[in-house]
């Protein structure tokens, strides 16, 4: 049996008749807290569902069952160069380096960029969010591949600082 | 033909919501999720789930081929597509034709009708509806022409798109050019369709909605829907019935709704959108969704019908339990769009873990989410991360009811527009009602703001 609204209801129901002004329930399945604000009586709930989904096996055929790409992060191994300033995601999402697919990308090792410069796009929630160099300089370096997914603070690019 | 089981291609709050109907009426849900999705509360709350691909919905979650095949594979005789995604895709349809799957949704022919929005606009005219004015610009002569013919300014719109995407405003004939070169490169780099066309622009419009539903013989309609309270085309509040409407007004909206629809012989849940033009006190045709909408449950509070039921029912080949006379409509209902965007940057998306998650709970509340403590918002689907709908006796009831309810709704470890709801339900403007698509736009620019 899973844990409907119509129960949580129903069991509100019950204890706003009683004088008790805070409830926990818990099972294998689910974990309900009702609580009754002292003032206006008005009641609030938090739940968590417990029971752990049953995975059916995936079909043979067409079903692409292999993990996507791995997500890059903030590797602590991947120590900052000195003498060069990190261009990082402010945004965990997917990183292209070219305003749509086909068109020609922002940048390419060796381009001058100042700080406004718009050197990625960072696609987080279907949207589209800029990416900028923040610095001055020349970028040295794109560590990341197009389309890959970023993970929050990813090294996306080094720039070699110097005037544009 | 009886549905015993049912994969729900979707996820997030509408999978939970589908899920919720299925366990009530005793169907079998199965969940379709990607990879990111599988320890999601709807992977939890349904009978199996079972994974489509990657998290990247072009390989999960808009991909045919892996969703008839879970179908298949986890033995469901029906699918219901949920909203976004496939929802409305006739590919979808024909691939379950052809599978003998039963699509939880209109007929091929139908979401081929509807889809394009020229095809749409013709059936409406064929139906007796008007569109806005304006029709099907290819080149900029003839848009120059039809522009001036409509009056300035003009909206460009994507004839394969919506939600923004591909429309542009344009004050005159100078800027028209550059306007159309841009929208017709965002229509194909969106929609892979660079057809255009043009309409009158509407400034104090409101858009109104009507709910449909048919058998694919008899239409009755469950009423308006005020969706006016938008922010770059994105619905953030939506209520029902549509305030301050005169009746005359309501009940021919009504009445188009349903012409458009018995013309289409419509089977299933249908929306026929409208734009009201408040200075001319008459409404135009905008487009069909043929799908359940985010905002159904505003719909459901104010005539007592769970809609998704309805939709299986008629997925079922079962005719119309009502008559257009029996359906009551009571109270009003308001829904806010709770999104992991923070209001305070920009609208900022917010993916992350939710680490405490309260919701308002008591009569006439109700809470569709996929949010619960430990739950994740993840960076690769839309932001919303569940509704907040209530309903009372009238709309001032509810405004109260909505204003207690939101003081209580606290979500933690994600940014929310959470303080965006709170300002706008307290907003005067807002209160008096009747207000129209431009109103979100200034209330934001007005600095109503928290301050924190």
């Amino acid at each position: 049996m899973k844990f409907t609204n119509e129960d949580v209801q129903e069991i509100l129901q019950l204890v706003d008749a009683t004088k008790f002004d805070e409830l926990h329930i818990e099972t294998e399945n689910f974990k309900l807290t009702l609580r009754r604000n002292r003032g206006s009586r008005d009641w609030s709930q938090e739940s968590q569902v417990l029971s752990p989904p049953s995975l059916l096996k995936p079909s043979p055929g067409p079903i692409l069952t292999g993990r996507s790409a791995s997500a890059v992060g903030a590797d602590p191994s991947i120590l900052s160069r000195k003498g060069f300033t990190e261009v990082r995601a402010h945004l965990p999402g997917t990183f292209y380096r070219a305003p749509k697919p086909g068109a020609a990308p922002f940048v390419e090792i060796g381009s001058r960029v100042d700080a406004e410069s718009v050197v990625a796009i960072i696609e987080t929630m279907k949207l589209m969010n800029a990416v900028y160099a923040n610095a001055r300089g020349e970028i040295a370096e794109i560590c990341i591949q197009n389309a890959q997914f970023v993970e929050k603070d990813a090294v996306l690019m080094r720039i070699r600082p110097g005037a544009a | 033909m009886t549905i015993r089981r049912i994969l729900i291609a979707n996820r997030g709050e509408i999978a939970v919501r589908v899920i919720r109907t299925c366990q009530r009426l005793g169907v079998e849900g199965v969940l379709a999720a990607s990879e990111a999705d599988l320890d999601s509360m709807a992977a939890r709350l349904a009978d199996e789930t079972i994974c489509i691909g990657p998290p990247n919905s072009a390989q999960s979650y808009l991909n045919i081929q892996a969703i008839v095949a879970a179908a298949a594979a986890s033995k469901a005789g029906a699918i219901h597509p949920g909203y976004g995604f496939l929802s409305e895709n006739p590919k979808l349809a024909e691939a379950c034709e052809r599978e003998g799957l039963i699509f939880i949704g209109p007929t091929v022919e139908q979401l081929y009708a509807v889809g394009d929005k020229l095809k749409a606009r013709a059936h409406a005219a064929a139906a007796g509806l008007s569109g806005v004015p304006g029709g099907k610009v290819v080149t900029l002569a003839e848009a120059q022409r039809l522009a001036g013919e409509v009056g300035w300014p003009i909206l460009i719109k994507a004839v394969g798109g919506g939600g923004g995407r591909g429309m542009k405003l344009v004050q005159n004939s100078t800027q028209l050019a550059l306007a159309m070169e841009m929208a017709a490169a965002e229509a194909q780099a969106s929609f892979g369709d660079p057809r255009l066309y043009l309409e009158r622009y509407i400034p104090h419009g409101r858009h109104i909605e009507v709910q449909v539903l048919g058998d694919g013989e008899n239409v009755i309609h469950l009423g308006t829907r005020d969706c006016s309270i938008q922010r770059r085309y994105q619905k953030l509040v939506e209520e029902a019935p549509a305030p301050n409407l005169n009746d005359t007004l309501r009940d021919a909206m009504h009445g188009a709704a349903v012409a458009f629809a018995r013309h289409l012989r419509f089977q299933g849940l249908g929306t026929v959108e409208m734009l009201v033009d408040c200075d001319r006190e008459t409404f135009y045709f905008l487009e069909m969704n043929a799908r359940i909408q985010v905002e159904h449950p505003v719909t459901e509070a104010i005539c007592g019908i769970d809609l998704v039921e309805e939709q299986i029912a008629i997925a079922e080949g079962r005719k119309l339990r009502w008559k257009q006379e029996q359906i009551v409509f009571s109270g009003h209902a308001i829904e806010c769009r709770i999104n992991a965007e923070d209001w305070l940057h920009e609208f900022r998306p917010s993916p992350g873990r939710v680490t405490r998650a309260v919701f308002p709970v008591g009569q006439g509340i109700r809470v569709d989410t996929h949010m619960q403590a430990g739950a994740t918002v993840p960076p690769f689907y839309d932001s919303l991360m569940g509704k907040l709908i209530v309903h009372g006796a009238d709309r001032q009831e509810a405004l109260q009811k909505v204003r207690r309810a939101l003081a209580r709704l606290e979500i933690a470890g994600v940014a929310t527009n959470l303080p965006m709801h709170v300002e706008l339900m307290d907003n005067d403007e807002f209160a008096r009602g009747a207000v129209n698509t431009g109103f979100l736009e200034r209330f934001l620019e007005n600095g109503n703001r928290a301050v924190v």
